[in-house]
């Protein structure tokens, strides 16, 4: 199976957005450490920076910047492989796409520092930053619109060349990813768009709620395509490791094709406690929220018949033996497990706050922030930390030594333990009150407030032992770019396992039908409320700047 | 598509917990009244001071041991910022932000909601346990938005 030559033809691409993304993961890493030690109560932030605009730059260097670079590093290596190289023309699209990040996330920092931009990764209206700062981000989602466009070309040109093939399913990840992800900037697109021409003096007055409503389509659907990503390599990389094979592959497909379809209308869900919305409407968007869980609750099934099945062939007995023989030792599989079992807990807490009274218990308190770093911090992150393994020296010609490899298994207990400290704190004390976004405060010695700070000090110790981490995976990455021997690391993609390769069913491939399906549902969820908002819509506001 | 036999299962009893969690969050909503917060009124963001109720904001006894708070919120303080009521009251706040989006929440209570320019958010507590209760925003609304709180004494 394996052919010794057969390499990603776009490393240099690859190796340029990853090398970007983990400066960017440097710099937010240590952002988040500053604001740790802050709410812990044991730092006041000086010098010229205030703790917003150190959360502003956490918020969109992490969630935005090192994940979408990550995900093109990633995304277009595996698409580059699977569909035997790129051509110039779409490589040259790559390099562009990764110059129009570069000058968007220029702008959008160099407002921020400026003290222009203090406005968080949702950048709620009526509070207005520099109108730069919204240009900056219209550059970043160009960069997200072209390399959806590179892997979409590549795509049809291989099925072009390959009729009556199913495009491999590495590359039918990858097209949903970018499916989604364009679907979920087209919204932010538009929010942005009317913010412009308001924040130049152009229009006087914002609808407040629409601006709200249109970013909420974005801001949650994009953390569910970092989920994607995350779930591509569960499915195509973690069984390869382990030396098993792929449980289903039409099963794979329907997963891609369900959660591109029914995404976008959950974010609805961040809007459970506003105005303006009625009730029956908000239980409506209780089943598109739910509906979001079907897929994943699909995976859990396939991903764990998977590893039953592999670890009975690596000869676990009895009902739980397979479990241990799994190759826990092997930093490649240890990360991606973690991640996956951190995502049971994620999921099942999400699945719990999108429940209307439920989610009005912990709406804008810690708990949310608790939320969020299982699902992204662990589940997405620590999957794309395995893939650093074997994907970095892959792409560099260099091969993981032992040294670092166990660097490795020391950089996962780090990240394991200092998200577990970070996460059941915030998770506990949000239950009890403690607001998200907001600088350590005592609200001038209040009894309820003072009862968050032991729990808060642990945020603290999470976030020195996840700061530790991040110097090591930046280190580990620097290595495996420059220093590890030169060498030839395979790239990790599963095979089918046969026994189960019944036919691939033809209309798994028909995309123009799902974009279709997916345009329906998002209708159903977003048609009336944001028909409603724009007929029936309250007065405006002009910019306010309050930072 | 053809499914395993166990995966069938699975889906079932997995989708089944969804449909019991939507059954239970629908009957609390709509049978037991416990909604989240969703009223519809529009208000002006410029001129609330000129509304005829917001221009006053204050507590107002409404019935037996019930009572409308009418509140105004802007960076970075609730009007008003100190209210009291007696043990078991009912308050209804009416609420209306001057200028960017705030939050509202009464740690130890379910009282959690929005405030958006544009509308005039409604949310009904009931304080069962005497005490001093502080009501924060928990939504970023500036540079001095850990400053902003108010207090609710309940009285026995």
């Amino acid at each position: 199976m394996n052919r010794p030559l057969k390499i990603v033809t776009a490393n240099k691409l690859a190796l340029t957005n990853f090398a970007t993304a983990f400066v960017l993961l440097l710099v937010g890493g240590f952002l988040g450490l500053i604001q740790g030690l802050n709410r812990a109560g044991v730092l006041e932030i000086v010098g010229g920076i205030n703790y917003y605009e150190v959360l502003t730059l956490h918020g969109i260097f992490l969630i935005l910047a090192f994940t979408t670079l990550f995900m093109n590093g990633y995304l277009w290596s595996a698409t580059d492989y699977v569909l035997g190289g790129l051509t110039r023309g779409i490589r040259m699209m790559g390099w562009v796409a990764y110059g129009l990040f570069m000058f968007g996330a220029l702008l959008v920092t160099i407002m921020v520092l400026a003290g222009e931009a203090t406005v968080l990764y949702t950048f709620y209206a009526p509070m207005a930053a520099n109108p730069w700062f919204y240009i900056g981000l219209v550059f970043v989602v160009l960069n997200i619109w072209l390399s959806g466009l590179g892997v979409f070309i590549s795509a049809f040109r291989w099925k072009r060349r390959n009729k009556g093939k199913h495009l491999p399913l590495f590359a039918f990840f990858a097209v949903g990813v970018y499916i989604l992800i364009t679907f979920a900037t087209l919204f932010v697109a538009a929010e942005v768009f009317y913010i412009i021409p308001w924040t130049f003096g152009w229009i006087d007055t914002i609808n407040v709620m629409l601006t709200r409503t249109l970013f909420w389509a974005f801001g949650h659907t994009l953390v569910n395509v970092w989920y994607l990503v995350a779930v591509s390599a569960w499915y195509m990389v973690t069984p390869k490791v382990i030396g098993g094979k792929l449980f289903s592959d039409s099963l794979a497909r329907a997963v891609v094709i369900l959660i591109v379809v029914l995404n976008v209308p959950g974010g609805f869900h961040h809007q459970i406690v506003d105005p303006g919305f009625s009730e029956g409407l908000k239980f409506m968007h209780l089943f598109m929220s739910l509906a979001i869980a079907v897929p994943s609750l699909l995976t859990a099934f396939a991903l764990f018949a998977m590893l039953e099945r592999t670890g009975r062939r690596r000869g676990g007995k009895g009902l739980l033996g397979w479990f241990w023989t799994l190759p826990w030792h092997d930093v490649r599989f240890l990360t991606i497990m973690l991640a996956m079992i951190s995502f049971i807990f994620g999921g099942a807490g999400g699945i719990a706050q999108t429940n209307n009274q439920l989610n009005q218990v912990v709406h804008n308190t810690l708990w949310v922030v608790g939320h969020f770093h299982v699902t992204v911090g662990v589940a997405v992150v620590l999957t794309f930390f395995g893939l650093v393994y074997w994907l970095i020296p892959h792409l560099s010609g260099r091969v993981l030594t032992k040294k670092i490899h166990n660097l490795g298994i020391w950089q996962t207990m780090l990240w394991t333990v200092g998200m577990l400290f970070m996460t059941l704190s915030m998770s506990y004390v949000g239950l009890i009150g403690s607001p998200r976004r907001t600088e350590y405060t005592t609200y001038g010695g209040n009894a309820t407030a003072l009862e968050w700070d032991p729990y808060l000090l642990f945020v603290g110790a999470g976030g020195i032992l996840l700061f530790a981490g991040v110097v090591l995976m930046v280190y580990i990455v620097y290595h495996l770019m420059f220093l590890s021997p030169k060498g030839y690391t395979p790239f990790m993609v599963v095979e089918e396992e046969e026994e189960d390769a019944h036919k691939t069913p033809k209309w798994t491939e028909n995309w123009g039908l799902w974009v279709i399906v997916a345009v329906l549902i998002i209708s159903m969820g977003y048609l009336v409320p944001l028909v409603d908002l724009i007929g029936n819509a309250p007065p405006g506001s002009p910019p306010i700047r309050t930072f | 598509m053809k499914m395993n036999r166990m995966e069938e299962i699975w889906m079932i009893i997995a989708i089944g917990i969804i449909i019991i969690a939507m059954g239970i969050t629908g009957y609390q909503a709509f049978a037991l009244g416990m909604a989240p917060p969703s009223h519809q009124e529009h208000i002006d963001p410029q001129t609330v001071e000129e509304h005829p109720e917001f221009s006053e904001p204050g507590v107002y006894e409404t019935g037996e041991n019930q009572y409308e708070v009418i509140m105004t919120l802007q960076a970075f303080q609730f009007e008003p910022g100190e209210i009291t009521v007696p043990e078991g009251a009912e308050v209804t706040f009416r609420m209306a932000t001057k200028d960017v989006v705030h939050g509202v929440n009464v740690p130890h209570t379910n009282l959690n909601t929005m405030v958006v320019p544009g509308y005039i958010q409604e949310i009904t507590q009931t304080f069962h346990e005497a005490g001093e209760y502080i009501m924060v925003c928990n939504e970023y609304c500036g540079v001095g938005h850990q400053t902003m709180s108010a207090t609710i004494t309940v009285e026995e």
